[in-house]
Protein backbone atom coordinates (compact mmCIF):
# COMPACT_ATOMS: atom_id res chain seq x y z
CA UNK A 1 0.00 0.00 0.00
CA UNK A 2 2.69 2.39 1.04
CA UNK A 3 4.29 1.94 -2.31
CA UNK A 4 1.23 2.32 -4.55
CA UNK A 5 0.68 5.78 -2.33
CA UNK A 6 4.52 6.69 -3.29
CA UNK A 7 4.20 5.73 -7.16
CA UNK A 8 1.32 7.22 -7.02
CA UNK A 9 2.51 10.39 -6.18
CA UNK A 10 5.51 10.33 -8.87
CA UNK A 11 3.05 9.18 -11.10
CA UNK A 12 1.00 11.94 -10.54
CA UNK A 13 3.93 14.66 -10.25
CA UNK A 14 4.26 13.22 -13.93
CA UNK A 15 1.00 13.96 -15.01
CA UNK A 16 0.88 17.44 -14.14
CA UNK A 17 4.36 18.51 -15.45
CA UNK A 18 4.03 16.39 -19.13
CA UNK A 19 0.17 18.77 -18.80
CA UNK A 20 -1.39 15.52 -19.29
CA UNK A 21 -4.77 16.37 -21.39
CA UNK A 22 -7.01 14.44 -18.81
CA UNK A 23 -6.07 16.34 -16.14
CA UNK A 24 -5.50 19.65 -17.85
CA UNK A 25 -9.30 19.32 -19.13
CA UNK A 26 -10.97 18.01 -15.61
CA UNK A 27 -9.20 21.19 -14.04
CA UNK A 28 -10.41 23.86 -16.94
CA UNK A 29 -13.80 22.62 -16.75
CA UNK A 30 -14.05 22.49 -12.37
CA UNK A 31 -11.84 26.32 -12.91
CA UNK A 32 -14.93 27.14 -15.38
CA UNK A 33 -18.15 26.13 -13.44
CA UNK A 34 -17.04 27.26 -10.04
CA UNK A 35 -16.07 30.13 -11.68
CA UNK A 36 -19.42 30.97 -13.15
CA UNK A 37 -21.15 30.09 -10.43
CA UNK A 38 -19.39 32.23 -8.66
CA UNK A 39 -19.77 34.77 -10.78
CA UNK A 40 -22.93 34.50 -11.50
CA UNK A 41 -23.89 34.29 -7.42
CA UNK A 42 -21.74 37.66 -6.88
CA UNK A 43 -23.73 39.67 -9.22
CA UNK A 44 -27.21 38.72 -7.70
CA UNK A 45 -25.87 38.35 -4.03
CA UNK A 46 -23.81 41.38 -3.35
CA UNK A 47 -27.13 43.74 -4.49
CA UNK A 48 -29.07 41.35 -2.50
CA UNK A 49 -27.23 41.71 0.82
CA UNK A 50 -27.34 45.14 0.14
CA UNK A 51 -30.60 45.84 -0.04
CA UNK A 52 -31.09 43.41 3.07
CA UNK A 53 -28.73 45.85 4.64
CA UNK A 54 -31.06 48.75 3.23
CA UNK A 55 -34.14 47.70 3.84
CA UNK A 56 -35.93 46.75 7.40
CA UNK A 57 -38.87 44.39 7.02
CA UNK A 58 -40.46 41.82 9.15
CA UNK A 59 -38.61 38.70 9.75
CA UNK A 60 -35.30 40.05 8.30
CA UNK A 61 -33.94 38.87 10.91
CA UNK A 62 -35.01 35.29 10.77
CA UNK A 63 -34.06 35.58 6.85
CA UNK A 64 -30.72 36.30 8.17
CA UNK A 65 -30.42 33.44 9.97
CA UNK A 66 -31.69 31.06 7.23
CA UNK A 67 -28.82 32.33 5.02
CA UNK A 68 -26.38 31.85 7.70
CA UNK A 69 -27.72 28.32 8.25
CA UNK A 70 -27.40 27.69 4.45
CA UNK A 71 -23.60 28.76 4.85
CA UNK A 72 -23.29 24.91 5.81
CA UNK A 73 -25.97 23.57 3.77
CA UNK A 74 -25.37 19.53 2.81
CA UNK A 75 -24.09 19.83 -0.58
CA UNK A 76 -25.38 16.74 -1.50
CA UNK A 77 -28.75 18.33 -0.13
CA UNK A 78 -28.78 21.16 -2.30
CA UNK A 79 -28.08 18.35 -5.39
CA UNK A 80 -31.03 16.35 -4.15
CA UNK A 81 -32.80 19.63 -4.14
CA UNK A 82 -31.76 20.15 -7.62
CA UNK A 83 -32.03 17.49 -9.00
CA UNK A 84 -35.86 16.74 -7.78
CA UNK A 85 -36.91 20.18 -9.99
CA UNK A 86 -34.88 19.71 -13.28
CA UNK A 87 -34.80 15.41 -13.61
CA UNK A 88 -37.16 14.68 -16.17
CA UNK A 89 -40.26 13.98 -13.90
CA UNK A 90 -39.71 17.57 -12.09
CA UNK A 91 -41.09 20.85 -12.89
CA UNK A 92 -38.25 22.52 -14.49
CA UNK A 93 -37.40 18.89 -16.39
CA UNK A 94 -38.39 20.44 -20.02
CA UNK A 95 -35.17 22.71 -19.31
CA UNK A 96 -32.75 19.72 -19.81
CA UNK A 97 -30.72 21.09 -17.53
CA UNK A 98 -29.32 17.87 -16.11
CA UNK A 99 -26.59 16.05 -16.57
CA UNK A 100 -25.28 19.63 -18.22
CA UNK A 101 -22.25 21.90 -17.28
CA UNK A 102 -24.89 23.97 -16.69
CA UNK A 103 -26.86 22.05 -14.32
CA UNK A 104 -24.08 22.11 -12.21
CA UNK A 105 -23.35 26.03 -12.51
CA UNK A 106 -26.93 26.38 -11.15
CA UNK A 107 -26.35 24.15 -8.25
CA UNK A 108 -22.80 25.30 -7.24
CA UNK A 109 -25.10 28.87 -6.66
CA UNK A 110 -27.45 27.48 -4.94
CA UNK A 111 -24.22 26.69 -2.12
CA UNK A 112 -22.84 30.15 -2.94
CA UNK A 113 -26.16 32.58 -2.98
CA UNK A 114 -26.18 32.11 0.43
CA UNK A 115 -23.22 32.87 1.12
CA UNK A 116 -22.20 35.58 -0.55
CA UNK A 117 -25.38 37.93 0.67
CA UNK A 118 -25.27 36.65 4.30
CA UNK A 119 -21.38 38.02 4.24
CA UNK A 120 -22.22 41.14 2.03
CA UNK A 121 -24.48 42.08 4.55
CA UNK A 122 -22.39 41.47 7.59
CA UNK A 123 -19.97 43.47 6.06
CA UNK A 124 -22.12 46.74 5.52
CA UNK A 125 -24.26 46.20 9.07
CA UNK A 126 -20.55 46.05 10.19
CA UNK A 127 -19.27 49.23 9.26
CA UNK A 128 -20.08 52.87 10.58
CA UNK A 129 -23.23 54.06 10.34
CA UNK A 130 -21.85 57.27 9.42
CA UNK A 131 -20.67 56.35 6.32
CA UNK A 132 -24.64 55.69 5.54
CA UNK A 133 -25.39 59.33 6.85
CA UNK A 134 -22.71 60.88 5.32
CA UNK A 135 -23.36 59.31 1.66
CA UNK A 136 -27.42 60.81 2.09
CA UNK A 137 -26.07 64.10 3.33
CA UNK A 138 -23.73 64.46 -0.01
CA UNK A 139 -27.11 64.18 -2.00
CA UNK A 140 -26.68 60.66 -3.00
CA UNK A 141 -29.99 58.74 -4.59
CA UNK A 142 -30.82 55.06 -2.62
CA UNK A 143 -29.01 53.39 -5.95
CA UNK A 144 -25.60 56.02 -5.56
CA UNK A 145 -25.68 55.28 -1.94
CA UNK A 146 -25.59 51.61 -2.28
CA UNK A 147 -22.55 51.51 -5.04
CA UNK A 148 -20.67 53.88 -2.59
CA UNK A 149 -21.19 51.64 0.05
CA UNK A 150 -19.99 48.76 -1.60
CA UNK A 151 -17.17 50.42 -3.24
CA UNK A 152 -16.51 51.17 0.31
CA UNK A 153 -16.60 47.69 1.59
CA UNK A 154 -14.93 46.42 -1.60
CA UNK A 155 -12.72 43.80 0.70
CA UNK A 156 -14.82 42.50 3.08
CA UNK A 157 -17.13 41.58 -0.38
CA UNK A 158 -14.26 40.80 -2.41
CA UNK A 159 -13.23 38.22 0.73
CA UNK A 160 -17.05 36.91 0.83
CA UNK A 161 -16.61 36.51 -3.17
CA UNK A 162 -13.55 34.10 -2.82
CA UNK A 163 -14.89 32.46 0.07
CA UNK A 164 -17.97 31.35 -2.27
CA UNK A 165 -15.11 29.82 -5.10
CA UNK A 166 -13.65 28.18 -2.44
CA UNK A 167 -17.15 26.53 -1.92
CA UNK A 168 -17.99 25.63 -5.55
CA UNK A 169 -14.91 24.20 -6.39
CA UNK A 170 -14.27 22.51 -3.12
CA UNK A 171 -17.48 20.84 -3.59
CA UNK A 172 -18.46 17.05 -4.73
CA UNK A 173 -21.88 15.94 -3.82
CA UNK A 174 -23.65 18.33 -5.76
CA UNK A 175 -21.63 18.04 -8.69
CA UNK A 176 -21.57 14.36 -8.69
CA UNK A 177 -25.70 14.35 -8.55
CA UNK A 178 -26.44 17.24 -10.97
CA UNK A 179 -23.64 16.58 -13.35
CA UNK A 180 -23.23 12.44 -13.15
CA UNK A 181 -19.41 12.73 -13.95
CA UNK A 182 -19.48 12.46 -17.38
CA UNK A 183 -16.01 12.68 -18.77
CA UNK A 184 -15.35 14.88 -20.72
CA UNK A 185 -18.32 16.92 -19.99
CA UNK A 186 -19.34 17.34 -16.37
CA UNK A 187 -16.61 15.74 -14.76
CA UNK A 188 -14.36 18.10 -12.57
CA UNK A 189 -11.24 17.82 -9.91
CA UNK A 190 -13.20 16.80 -6.99
CA UNK A 191 -16.08 14.10 -8.79
CA UNK A 192 -13.11 12.73 -10.91
CA UNK A 193 -11.21 12.09 -7.68
CA UNK A 194 -14.15 10.39 -5.79
CA UNK A 195 -14.29 7.84 -9.39
CA UNK A 196 -10.36 7.63 -9.78
CA UNK A 197 -10.28 7.01 -5.87
CA UNK A 198 -12.88 4.11 -6.20
CA UNK A 199 -11.31 2.48 -9.05
CA UNK A 200 -7.74 1.82 -7.91
CA UNK A 201 -6.44 4.69 -10.51
CA UNK A 202 -4.59 6.79 -7.54
CA UNK A 203 -2.21 8.22 -9.82
CA UNK A 204 -4.94 10.14 -11.68
CA UNK A 205 -6.50 11.16 -8.35
CA UNK A 206 -3.74 12.22 -6.40
CA UNK A 207 -2.34 14.33 -9.09
CA UNK A 208 -5.58 15.89 -9.12
CA UNK A 209 -5.70 16.03 -5.57
CA UNK A 210 -2.61 17.80 -5.58
CA UNK A 211 -4.51 20.31 -8.13
CA UNK A 212 -7.32 21.02 -6.10
CA UNK A 213 -4.99 21.66 -2.97
CA UNK A 214 -3.15 24.06 -5.31
CA UNK A 215 -6.71 25.91 -5.78
CA UNK A 216 -7.40 26.02 -2.48
CA UNK A 217 -4.17 27.52 -1.27
CA UNK A 218 -4.00 29.48 -3.85
CA UNK A 219 -8.07 31.22 -2.83
CA UNK A 220 -6.48 31.29 0.85
CA UNK A 221 -3.49 33.63 0.07
CA UNK A 222 -5.48 35.69 -2.16
CA UNK A 223 -8.41 35.77 0.70
CA UNK A 224 -5.40 36.92 3.02
CA UNK A 225 -3.86 39.14 0.84
CA UNK A 226 -7.09 40.30 0.39
CA UNK A 227 -8.38 40.92 4.16
CA UNK A 228 -4.91 42.64 5.04
CA UNK A 229 -5.70 44.70 1.92
CA UNK A 230 -2.06 45.02 1.17
CA UNK A 231 -2.07 44.16 -2.49
CA UNK A 232 -5.58 45.93 -3.43
CA UNK A 233 -5.02 48.77 -1.68
CA UNK A 234 -1.63 49.41 -3.47
CA UNK A 235 -2.98 49.21 -6.52
CA UNK A 236 -6.29 51.30 -6.07
CA UNK A 237 -4.31 54.19 -4.50
CA UNK A 238 -1.53 54.22 -6.98
CA UNK B 1 -36.84 84.94 4.93
CA UNK B 2 -36.38 81.92 7.20
CA UNK B 3 -34.66 79.01 5.76
CA UNK B 4 -35.50 76.56 8.71
CA UNK B 5 -38.78 77.30 10.31
CA UNK B 6 -39.49 74.24 13.14
CA UNK B 7 -42.55 73.63 15.06
CA UNK B 8 -42.76 70.94 17.73
CA UNK B 9 -40.22 69.19 16.22
CA UNK B 10 -39.90 66.08 18.22
CA UNK B 11 -38.47 62.81 17.67
CA UNK B 12 -38.31 59.23 19.89
CA UNK B 13 -36.64 56.26 19.42
CA UNK B 14 -38.98 53.62 20.72
CA UNK B 15 -39.97 54.72 24.23
CA UNK B 16 -36.77 57.32 24.58
CA UNK B 17 -37.43 61.09 23.21
CA UNK B 18 -34.08 62.86 22.42
CA UNK B 19 -36.28 65.58 21.30
CA UNK B 20 -39.18 67.48 22.18
CA UNK B 21 -41.62 70.11 20.66
CA UNK B 22 -38.64 72.45 19.18
CA UNK B 23 -39.76 75.21 17.61
CA UNK B 24 -36.78 77.36 15.98
CA UNK B 25 -36.72 79.52 13.15
CA UNK B 26 -33.53 80.72 11.00
CA UNK B 27 -33.23 83.28 9.11
CA UNK B 28 -31.43 83.53 6.19
CA UNK B 29 -27.87 84.44 6.04
CA UNK B 30 -27.71 83.27 9.72
CA UNK B 31 -24.58 81.84 11.84
CA UNK B 32 -26.89 80.11 13.81
CA UNK B 33 -25.24 78.35 17.18
CA UNK B 34 -26.51 75.09 18.90
CA UNK B 35 -24.95 74.87 22.71
CA UNK B 36 -25.60 72.43 24.91
CA UNK B 37 -23.95 69.61 27.43
CA UNK B 38 -23.53 66.03 25.37
CA UNK B 39 -26.68 64.12 25.03
CA UNK B 40 -28.92 66.93 24.79
CA UNK B 41 -29.82 66.25 21.62
CA UNK B 42 -27.55 68.42 19.46
CA UNK B 43 -26.77 66.19 16.58
CA UNK B 44 -30.30 64.30 16.63
CA UNK B 45 -31.69 67.70 15.93
CA UNK B 46 -29.17 68.46 13.20
CA UNK B 47 -29.56 65.31 11.49
CA UNK B 48 -33.57 66.00 11.29
CA UNK B 49 -33.08 69.29 10.33
CA UNK B 50 -30.93 68.35 7.32
CA UNK B 51 -33.30 65.30 6.84
CA UNK B 52 -31.13 62.89 7.26
CA UNK B 53 -33.42 61.57 9.39
CA UNK B 54 -37.96 62.13 10.04
CA UNK B 55 -38.87 63.63 13.22
CA UNK B 56 -41.92 61.82 15.05
CA UNK B 57 -44.03 64.68 15.20
CA UNK B 58 -44.12 67.95 14.21
CA UNK B 59 -43.79 70.49 11.38
CA UNK B 60 -40.50 71.32 9.68
CA UNK B 61 -40.05 73.67 6.29
CA UNK B 62 -36.73 73.81 4.59
CA UNK B 63 -35.73 76.90 2.36
CA UNK B 64 -39.37 77.63 2.45
CA UNK B 65 -41.02 74.10 1.33
CA UNK B 66 -42.57 71.24 3.54
CA UNK B 67 -39.52 69.09 4.20
CA UNK B 68 -41.91 66.32 5.71
CA UNK B 69 -43.11 64.53 2.74
CA UNK B 70 -40.88 62.02 1.04
CA UNK B 71 -41.33 63.36 -2.37
CA UNK B 72 -39.31 66.76 -1.30
CA UNK B 73 -36.81 65.65 0.77
CA UNK B 74 -33.98 63.91 -1.51
CA UNK B 75 -34.26 67.51 -3.40
CA UNK B 76 -33.86 69.61 -0.75
CA UNK B 77 -31.33 67.44 0.64
CA UNK B 78 -29.12 68.24 -2.31
CA UNK B 79 -29.67 71.54 -1.72
CA UNK B 80 -27.61 71.33 2.10
CA UNK B 81 -24.31 70.10 3.51
CA UNK B 82 -23.52 68.48 6.31
CA UNK B 83 -19.75 68.56 8.03
CA UNK B 84 -19.37 66.00 10.77
CA UNK B 85 -17.33 66.26 14.62
CA UNK B 86 -15.64 63.02 13.21
CA UNK B 87 -16.04 63.04 8.92
CA UNK B 88 -16.44 59.98 7.46
CA UNK B 89 -13.49 60.37 4.52
CA UNK B 90 -13.94 57.59 2.25
CA UNK B 91 -11.13 55.04 1.16
CA UNK B 92 -10.46 56.43 -2.12
CA UNK B 93 -8.43 59.34 -3.23
CA UNK B 94 -8.91 63.30 -1.81
CA UNK B 95 -10.25 63.99 -5.27
CA UNK B 96 -12.61 61.35 -5.49
CA UNK B 97 -13.64 62.22 -2.09
CA UNK B 98 -14.03 65.66 -2.50
CA UNK B 99 -15.77 65.19 -6.01
CA UNK B 100 -18.59 62.57 -4.92
CA UNK B 101 -21.25 65.06 -4.42
CA UNK B 102 -20.80 66.16 -7.96
CA UNK B 103 -21.14 63.05 -9.28
CA UNK B 104 -24.03 62.21 -7.58
CA UNK B 105 -25.10 64.98 -8.98
CA UNK B 106 -24.33 63.87 -12.66
CA UNK B 107 -21.99 67.30 -12.84
CA UNK B 108 -20.09 66.83 -16.00
CA UNK B 109 -16.04 65.80 -16.13
CA UNK B 110 -15.30 69.14 -16.61
CA UNK B 111 -17.34 70.92 -13.88
CA UNK B 112 -16.31 68.33 -11.55
CA UNK B 113 -12.76 69.22 -12.47
CA UNK B 114 -12.71 72.59 -12.19
CA UNK B 115 -14.79 72.92 -8.70
CA UNK B 116 -12.41 69.90 -7.05
CA UNK B 117 -9.45 72.20 -8.08
CA UNK B 118 -10.71 75.31 -6.87
CA UNK B 119 -12.07 74.10 -3.86
CA UNK B 120 -8.77 72.12 -3.18
CA UNK B 121 -7.26 75.74 -3.32
CA UNK B 122 -9.50 77.27 -0.86
CA UNK B 123 -8.55 74.68 1.88
CA UNK B 124 -5.14 75.05 1.31
CA UNK B 125 -4.57 71.52 0.16
CA UNK B 126 -3.50 72.05 -3.54
CA UNK B 127 -1.98 69.06 -5.38
CA UNK B 128 -3.76 66.84 -2.56
CA UNK B 129 -5.74 65.37 -5.29
CA UNK B 130 -4.12 62.01 -6.22
CA UNK B 131 -3.51 61.21 -2.46
CA UNK B 132 -5.11 58.50 -0.74
CA UNK B 133 -7.52 60.50 1.56
CA UNK B 134 -7.26 57.80 4.75
CA UNK B 135 -3.67 58.96 5.20
CA UNK B 136 -4.35 62.23 6.11
CA UNK B 137 -4.56 64.09 9.77
CA UNK B 138 -6.99 65.22 11.48
CA UNK B 139 -6.89 68.83 10.74
CA UNK B 140 -6.73 67.82 6.76
CA UNK B 141 -9.25 65.08 6.83
CA UNK B 142 -11.93 67.69 8.44
CA UNK B 143 -10.48 70.36 5.54
CA UNK B 144 -11.26 67.51 2.97
CA UNK B 145 -14.93 66.69 4.36
CA UNK B 146 -15.62 70.42 4.34
CA UNK B 147 -14.61 71.14 0.87
CA UNK B 148 -16.68 68.04 -0.20
CA UNK B 149 -19.65 69.09 1.63
CA UNK B 150 -19.09 72.72 -0.26
CA UNK B 151 -18.52 71.95 -4.02
CA UNK B 152 -22.14 71.52 -4.33
CA UNK B 153 -22.56 75.00 -3.37
CA UNK B 154 -25.23 73.92 -0.57
CA UNK B 155 -27.70 77.13 0.69
CA UNK B 156 -27.88 75.53 4.77
CA UNK B 157 -24.43 74.32 6.19
CA UNK B 158 -25.18 72.20 9.12
CA UNK B 159 -21.92 71.64 11.28
CA UNK B 160 -21.92 68.87 14.08
CA UNK B 161 -18.88 70.12 16.51
CA UNK B 162 -16.97 71.02 13.95
CA UNK B 163 -13.80 71.96 15.93
CA UNK B 164 -13.72 69.34 18.61
CA UNK B 165 -11.39 66.91 17.82
CA UNK B 166 -9.01 69.65 16.08
CA UNK B 167 -6.04 71.57 17.65
CA UNK B 168 -6.07 74.73 18.60
CA UNK B 169 -4.76 76.37 14.92
CA UNK B 170 -6.68 73.71 13.01
CA UNK B 171 -9.65 74.66 14.54
CA UNK B 172 -8.89 78.90 14.34
CA UNK B 173 -8.44 78.05 10.30
CA UNK B 174 -11.82 76.66 10.40
CA UNK B 175 -13.66 79.05 12.15
CA UNK B 176 -12.06 81.56 9.81
CA UNK B 177 -13.27 79.45 6.82
CA UNK B 178 -16.57 79.38 8.33
CA UNK B 179 -17.03 83.09 9.26
CA UNK B 180 -15.87 83.92 5.82
CA UNK B 181 -18.54 81.36 4.12
CA UNK B 182 -20.95 83.10 5.82
CA UNK B 183 -20.11 86.70 4.79
CA UNK B 184 -19.21 86.60 1.45
CA UNK B 185 -21.21 83.74 0.30
CA UNK B 186 -24.41 84.43 2.70
CA UNK B 187 -24.89 81.08 3.65
CA UNK B 188 -26.96 79.81 6.40
CA UNK B 189 -25.08 78.38 9.09
CA UNK B 190 -25.99 75.77 11.83
CA UNK B 191 -23.40 74.60 14.27
CA UNK B 192 -23.66 72.83 17.46
CA UNK B 193 -20.66 73.17 19.70
CA UNK B 194 -19.87 72.37 23.31
CA UNK B 195 -17.47 75.15 23.37
CA UNK B 196 -19.14 78.22 24.55
CA UNK B 197 -16.49 80.71 23.57
CA UNK B 198 -16.73 79.62 20.00
CA UNK B 199 -20.91 80.10 20.17
CA UNK B 200 -20.04 83.81 20.70
CA UNK B 201 -17.14 84.05 18.24
CA UNK B 202 -19.21 82.71 15.52
CA UNK B 203 -22.80 82.55 16.36
CA UNK B 204 -25.24 85.55 15.68
CA UNK B 205 -28.06 83.37 17.54
CA UNK B 206 -27.30 80.99 19.95
CA UNK B 207 -29.99 78.08 21.25
CA UNK B 208 -29.60 76.40 24.15
CA UNK B 209 -30.33 72.74 24.09
CA UNK B 210 -30.82 70.65 27.38
CA UNK B 211 -32.48 67.20 28.25
CA UNK B 212 -33.97 67.47 24.07
CA UNK B 213 -35.87 70.90 24.78
CA UNK B 214 -34.54 74.13 23.32
CA UNK B 215 -34.61 75.84 26.68
CA UNK B 216 -33.51 79.55 25.14
CA UNK B 217 -32.55 80.90 22.23
CA UNK B 218 -31.38 84.38 22.02
CA UNK B 219 -28.19 86.65 21.02
CA UNK B 220 -24.59 85.49 23.09
CA UNK B 221 -25.21 88.42 25.40
CA UNK B 222 -28.40 87.24 26.56
CA UNK B 223 -27.77 83.49 26.78
CA UNK B 224 -24.81 84.41 28.40
CA UNK B 225 -26.12 87.31 30.69
CA UNK B 226 -29.23 86.63 31.44
CA UNK B 227 -29.45 82.73 31.41
CA UNK B 228 -33.62 81.65 31.09
CA UNK B 229 -32.67 79.32 34.29
CA UNK B 230 -30.23 78.02 36.68
CA UNK B 231 -29.62 74.91 34.92
CA UNK B 232 -28.66 77.17 31.63
CA UNK B 233 -26.77 79.38 34.15
CA UNK B 234 -24.63 76.72 35.41
CA UNK B 235 -23.99 75.34 31.75
CA UNK B 236 -22.91 78.61 30.58
CA UNK B 237 -20.53 78.83 33.72
CA UNK B 238 -21.91 81.80 35.54
CA UNK B 239 -20.17 81.25 38.53
CA UNK B 240 -22.14 83.17 41.02
CA UNK B 241 -25.53 81.79 41.16
CA UNK B 242 -27.36 82.66 45.11
CA UNK B 243 -30.34 82.02 46.89
CA UNK B 244 -32.41 84.61 48.29
CA UNK B 245 -35.57 86.72 49.14
CA UNK B 246 -36.86 89.54 47.53
CA UNK B 247 -38.11 92.34 50.71
CA UNK B 248 -38.70 95.11 48.45
CA UNK B 249 -39.68 96.51 44.98
CA UNK B 250 -38.62 100.49 44.67
CA UNK B 251 -39.01 101.84 41.29
CA UNK B 252 -37.74 98.48 39.69
CA UNK B 253 -34.68 97.81 41.84
CA UNK B 254 -35.62 95.14 44.05
CA UNK B 255 -33.56 94.43 47.09
CA UNK B 256 -32.63 90.77 47.83
CA UNK B 257 -31.75 89.10 51.68
CA UNK B 258 -28.69 86.40 50.67
CA UNK B 259 -28.48 84.76 53.86
CA UNK B 260 -28.37 88.00 55.37
CA UNK B 261 -26.44 89.87 52.89
CA UNK B 262 -28.35 92.55 50.90
CA UNK B 263 -28.05 92.81 47.11
CA UNK B 264 -29.75 95.20 44.70
CA UNK B 265 -30.79 94.34 41.71
CA UNK B 266 -32.89 95.29 38.78
CA UNK B 267 -36.37 93.03 38.47
CA UNK B 268 -39.81 93.53 38.40
CA UNK B 269 -40.26 91.34 40.87
CA UNK B 270 -42.45 91.65 44.58
CA UNK B 271 -41.48 91.17 47.72
CA UNK B 272 -41.77 87.80 49.36
CA UNK B 273 -40.56 85.85 46.38
CA UNK B 274 -37.95 83.47 45.97
CA UNK B 275 -34.94 84.07 43.70
CA UNK B 276 -31.81 83.39 41.96
CA UNK B 277 -29.24 86.07 41.82
CA UNK B 278 -26.91 85.36 38.85
CA UNK B 279 -23.41 87.08 38.03
CA UNK B 280 -20.56 86.38 35.92
CA UNK B 281 -17.24 86.33 38.02
CA UNK B 282 -15.53 88.56 34.87
CA UNK B 283 -19.12 91.38 36.50
CA UNK B 284 -17.44 91.01 40.23
CA UNK B 285 -14.66 93.50 41.12
CA UNK B 286 -12.12 93.31 43.64
CA UNK B 287 -10.34 96.29 45.72
CA UNK B 288 -8.21 96.43 48.82
CA UNK B 289 -10.10 96.95 51.92
CA UNK B 290 -10.36 100.08 53.69
CA UNK B 291 -9.63 101.49 49.39
CA UNK B 292 -11.78 104.31 47.78
CA UNK B 293 -15.49 104.08 47.92
CA UNK B 294 -17.24 102.25 45.14
CA UNK B 295 -19.96 103.64 43.32
CA UNK B 296 -21.04 100.10 42.65
CA UNK B 297 -24.70 99.04 44.95
CA UNK B 298 -23.36 95.71 45.92
CA UNK B 299 -19.50 96.31 47.81
CA UNK B 300 -19.18 93.27 51.16
CA UNK B 301 -16.22 93.22 52.32
CA UNK B 302 -14.33 89.33 52.69
CA UNK B 303 -11.38 87.24 53.10
CA UNK B 304 -9.73 85.15 50.13
CA UNK B 305 -10.33 81.91 50.45
CA UNK B 306 -9.00 80.45 47.35
CA UNK B 307 -6.85 81.62 44.31
CA UNK B 308 -6.98 79.75 40.58
CA UNK B 309 -4.39 80.92 38.39
CA UNK B 310 -5.47 79.99 34.45
CA UNK B 311 -3.86 83.11 32.86
CA UNK B 312 -4.09 85.37 31.92
CA UNK B 313 -6.39 85.49 34.61
CA UNK B 314 -7.20 84.70 37.71
CA UNK B 315 -10.20 83.12 39.48
CA UNK B 316 -10.52 84.22 43.27
CA UNK B 317 -12.81 82.70 45.76
CA UNK B 318 -13.95 85.48 48.39
CA UNK B 319 -15.85 84.20 51.69
CA UNK B 320 -17.96 86.95 52.33
CA UNK B 321 -20.29 85.28 54.44
CA UNK B 322 -21.11 83.71 51.43
CA UNK B 323 -19.14 82.66 48.29
CA UNK B 324 -18.63 85.12 45.56
CA UNK B 325 -15.82 84.45 42.56
CA UNK B 326 -14.31 87.14 40.92
CA UNK B 327 -12.56 86.89 37.70
CA UNK B 328 -9.51 89.38 37.53
CA UNK B 329 -6.43 89.38 35.30
CA UNK B 330 -3.22 88.25 36.33
CA UNK B 331 -1.20 91.82 36.53
CA UNK B 332 -4.21 93.63 38.63
CA UNK B 333 -4.06 89.93 40.96
CA UNK B 334 -0.33 90.79 41.29
CA UNK B 335 -1.03 94.47 41.86
CA UNK B 336 -3.56 94.01 44.60
CA UNK B 337 -1.16 91.41 45.88
CA UNK B 338 -3.52 89.24 46.17
CA UNK B 339 -3.12 85.76 48.50
CA UNK B 340 -5.15 83.66 50.62
CA UNK B 341 -6.61 84.81 53.55
CA UNK B 342 -5.97 88.48 53.01
CA UNK B 343 -8.94 91.29 53.34
CA UNK B 344 -10.66 92.16 49.93
CA UNK B 345 -13.98 93.90 48.95
CA UNK B 346 -16.02 92.89 46.56
CA UNK B 347 -18.45 94.95 44.62
CA UNK B 348 -21.11 93.80 41.99
CA UNK B 349 -23.19 96.40 39.65
CA UNK B 350 -26.96 96.01 40.34
CA UNK B 351 -27.41 96.17 36.67
CA UNK B 352 -24.96 92.92 35.97
CA UNK B 353 -27.06 91.08 38.26
CA UNK B 354 -29.79 88.90 36.31
CA UNK B 355 -32.43 87.97 38.72
CA UNK B 356 -34.15 84.45 38.56
CA UNK B 357 -37.55 83.62 39.94
CA UNK B 358 -37.30 80.15 41.75
CA UNK B 359 -39.21 77.97 39.77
Amino acid sequence: MAGEIVDGFIQAIQLIMTGNPEVMRITLLSLEISLAATFLSALISIPAGALLYYHEFFGKRVLVNILQTLYALPTVLAGLLLFLLISHQGPLGFLSLLYTPYGMVIAQMILVLPLITGLTFSTLNGTDPAIRSTVLSLGATKLQSMGTLILETRFGILAAVILGFGRAISEVGAAMIIGGNIRGYTRVLTTAISLETSIGDFALAIALGIILLGVAVLVNIVLNLVQSGSVLKNTWTS
Amino acid sequence: MNVIEAEGLTKRYGEREILREISLSVPAGRIFGLIGPSGAGKSTLLRLLDLLEAPTGGRLSILGEDALPMSSRFQLRRRMGMLHQKPVIFNRTVHENIAIGLKYRHESRDRIESRVRDALREIDLPGYSPRPARTLSGGEAQRVALARALVTDPEILFLDEPTANLDPPSAENLEEIILRLNREKGMTIVMSTHDMLQGQRLAGSIGVLMGGRLTQVGNSLEIFQRPASKDIARFVRVENILNGLVTENIAGEVIVDVSGKIFRAVAPLQPGERVNLLFRAEDVTIDLAGGMKSSARNVFPGKIKRLVTLRPVVQVVIDCGIEITALVTASSAEDLGLSEGKEVRVSVKATAIHVLPET
